[in-house]
């Protein structure tokens, strides 16, 4: 098992690799001179020509990726233009509200999607069933902005059980920190149950046409056991791997929903330095996005050997 | 298969042409394009699917409405007048013609705090939308479909080709879209190209998936042993086979684009906000929320039904013409 772990780690290298090498190329490979777009439209030719001594940017594009690599590898993503912090401590500094929208919308996503796509499969062509199906389709077409608005509008603004914006530390109290997050979890986590509930349905549909699950039900074991322990059980691969893959819509999604709920976090930086093109930011940003989603989608990969014994490395 | 061949013969396509529906007729269209080996009746089965009719008339529609904007009662877009600030929907107002005018209007949809007719820039934005998500696909495809080929017949370059693939996707797409667009300013052009770019892999792999099977086919090998170059095997034999998984990537990535280029313009890094976009006119409503939800809700509501029926017109497609596509999902 450490040999294995050992050896996946080592074959997402190159990916991360070639992940940096793309990160790098979109921001210097484009065209016109990037010393002039970063100085922005009001910028002296001094000012251009002191920007572009200061990224290396009069050296050649091979020498400037290594010594741009090497910083990266000693964990230094550069200084911020707008912050003039570094994006490391701008990154630490937003990370944890990220992670608790994150982890919010994960539980909610798998505790509402799982079972649903288990009894849409298991009342296959019901009124659950085509009910889910209709809402996965419109869970993928509806923006997320719109949806955010929507629920901002008839929970806190008409009924004004929740409050509208904003974030409070989890330092402050949990009570306070789950009111503020509870709108944006479930803003986020739409498209994240559409995207689950549709791929569970799909796979515990074909495992309930198993010949085993015929012998469960016939040695008369009740359907909740037969659907979970029989049908779900041998589902769950699949299902793990949606929820890795999902992991991009829900960073994509992060950056539109912090936006709107005004929450401090690493999507709203995001935004914020677009606008301000704020270029260490935007490459230190996405780096530490991409790089999470492959790590994740390694643990996911991991994850098989518990879901399914059969699976060995 | 061997009932749906008799059902595409020309009595019974004819049949189908005289019926009003819309999809029918786009889809009657679509039934010039070469045809698909090993799918008889292929187009007509699509043109049954009632998820096709669904999408394609509610798309037909917009299409509609996108080019007969300016005699549905609109203003120019970009036209204000101070006194019609913050109305709300319904109200009777005025507004100002370039020509220094003053026309009564009713904005049915209110106006934004620059006094401009939200109807009027919703009903213009739908031709941005359309246009944005139809060149995205068709850019997306395009560079994949090269991308495909090359990676699927030149065995060299698959590896490299295919590993940098693996690196875009390993980035989300949005983030890619909103760098790109960052570093290149939002026009429409650099709007397309931002967000087909993030497509691209996937438009590739399938390619190249098609490739790798079709060229085991005997008719391929056949014409491999008469000498055919391999430009015309891949223009005469494989790219044909390629169309139907295409045309139903396509039409998702269509609706991804539309999302996608609203939820620039509404981040304020899309096209520029002189530009009536869905995402644009949402953009300016957000500052006022609170007071004035509907600056948010129509062009929200327009930009919903048009990516969902551009979905579920996606959906039909897959069911019908990729069916091995429909039973993996």
């Amino acid at each position: 098992m450490g040999r294995f772990l050992v050896r996946r780690l080592l074959a997402t290298l190159p990916v991360l690799a070639i992940v940096a090498v793309l990160v790098f190329a979109m921001l210097r490979l484009t065209p016109g001179d990037p010393a002039a777009v970063l100085a922005g439209d009001a910028a002296t030719t001094e000012q251009i020509a002191r920007i572009r001594s200061g990224l290396g940017l009069d050296r050649s594009i091979a020498e400037q990726f290594v010594i741009w690599a090497g910083r990266m590898l000693t964990g230094d993503l550069g200084e911020s233009f707008y912050y003039k912090t570094k994006v490391t401590e701008l990154i630490g500094q937003r990370l944890e509200p990220t992670l608790s929208l994150a982890a919010l919308t994960i539980t909610i996503a798998v505790v509402v999607a799982v079972p649903l796509g288990v009894l849409a499969a298991w009342r296959f062509g019901g009124w659950l069933d085509r009910g889910l199906m209709a809402f996965s389709v419109l869970g993928f077409s509806i923006p997320i902005f719109v949806l955010a608005y929507l629920l901002i509008w008839a929970v806190s603004l008409q009924l004004g059980w929740l409050p509208v914006q904003g974030y409070r530390r989890l330092a402050d109290g949990i009570g306070p920190w789950f009111r503020h997050l509870l709108l944006p979890s479930i803003t986020l986590s739409v498209i994240y149950i559409a995207l689950i509930a549709r791929v569970t349905r799909a796979s515990v549909l074909e495992t309930l046409g198993e010949d085993y699950i015929r012998t469960a039900r016939a040695k008369g074991l009740r359907e909740g056991r037969v659907l979970v322990r029989h049908a779900l059980a041998n589902a769950a691969v699949p299902i793990a791997t949606v929820i890795g893959i999902g992991i991009a819509l829900l960073i994509g999604g992060v950056v539109v929903t912090e936006s709107v709920y005004a929450i401090p976090g690493l999507g709203r930086l995001t935004a914020d330095a677009v606008l301000a093109r704020d270029f260490p930011t935007i490459q230190g940003v996405i780096l530490l996005f991409s790089f999470a989603y492959v790590l994740i989608n390694l643990l996911v990969d991991v994850s098989y050997v518990f879901l399914d014994p059969r699976i060995r490395y | 298969m061997t009932i749906d061949a008799t059902t595409a013969d020309p009595v019974s396509r004819s049949r189908q042409k005289a019926g009003a529906e819309g999809a029918a007729h786009s889809a009657g269209a679509l039934a010039d394009a070469p045809p698909i080996v090993g799918q008889p009746g292929a187009w007509s089965r699509v043109r049954r699917n009632l998820s096709v009719r669904i999408g394609g008339f509610f798309l037909l529609l917009l299409v509609a409405i996108a080019f007969a904007a300016p005699w549905l009662g609109t203003v120019d877009p970009s036209l204000f007048d101070p006194a019609s600030r913050d109305l709300l929907p319904g109200r009777e107002g005025e507004i100002t013609t370039l020509d220094g005018e003053t026309l009564k209007h009713r904005f049915w949809m209110g106006s934004d705090s620059f006094g401009r007719d939200i109807y009027s820039r919703v009903v213009y934005g739908t031709q941005v939308s359309l246009v944005v998500g139809i060149a995205t696909a068709a850019v997306a495809l395009a560079i994949g479909i090269v991308l495909g080929l090359v990676a699927g017949y030149l065995r060299r370059v698959d590896g490299i080709l295919m590993r940098v693939m693996d690196g875009v996707m390993a980035i989300p797409a949005i983030l890619i879209a909103i760098a790109l667009v960052a570093m290149w300013r939002g026009s429409l052009l650099t709007v397309v190209v931002a967000i087909a770019i993030p497509e691209i892999p996937r438009v590739t792999r399938l390619v190249r998936s098609l490739v790798l099977s079709i060229r085991e086919e005997p008719y391929v090998e056949a014409a491999i042993s008469l000498g055919t170059p391999t430009v015309k095997i891949m223009l005469r034999h494989v790219l044909p086979n390629t169309v139907a998984p295409l045309v139903v990537q396509g039409t998702f990535i269509c609706g991804a684009g539309i999302l996608t280029e609203a939820i620039l313009s509404f981040l304020g890094v899309g096209l520029p906000p002189d530009i009536p976009t869905w995402g644009n006119v949402m953009a300016e409503g957000r500052a006022q929320f609170n007071q004035y939800p509907h600056n948010i809700f129509f062009p929200g509501v327009f930009l919903a039904l048009t990516v969902l029926a551009v979905n579920i017109l996606g959906d039909g497609l897959r069911d019908t013409l990729d069916p091995k596509m429909a039973r993996r999902t």
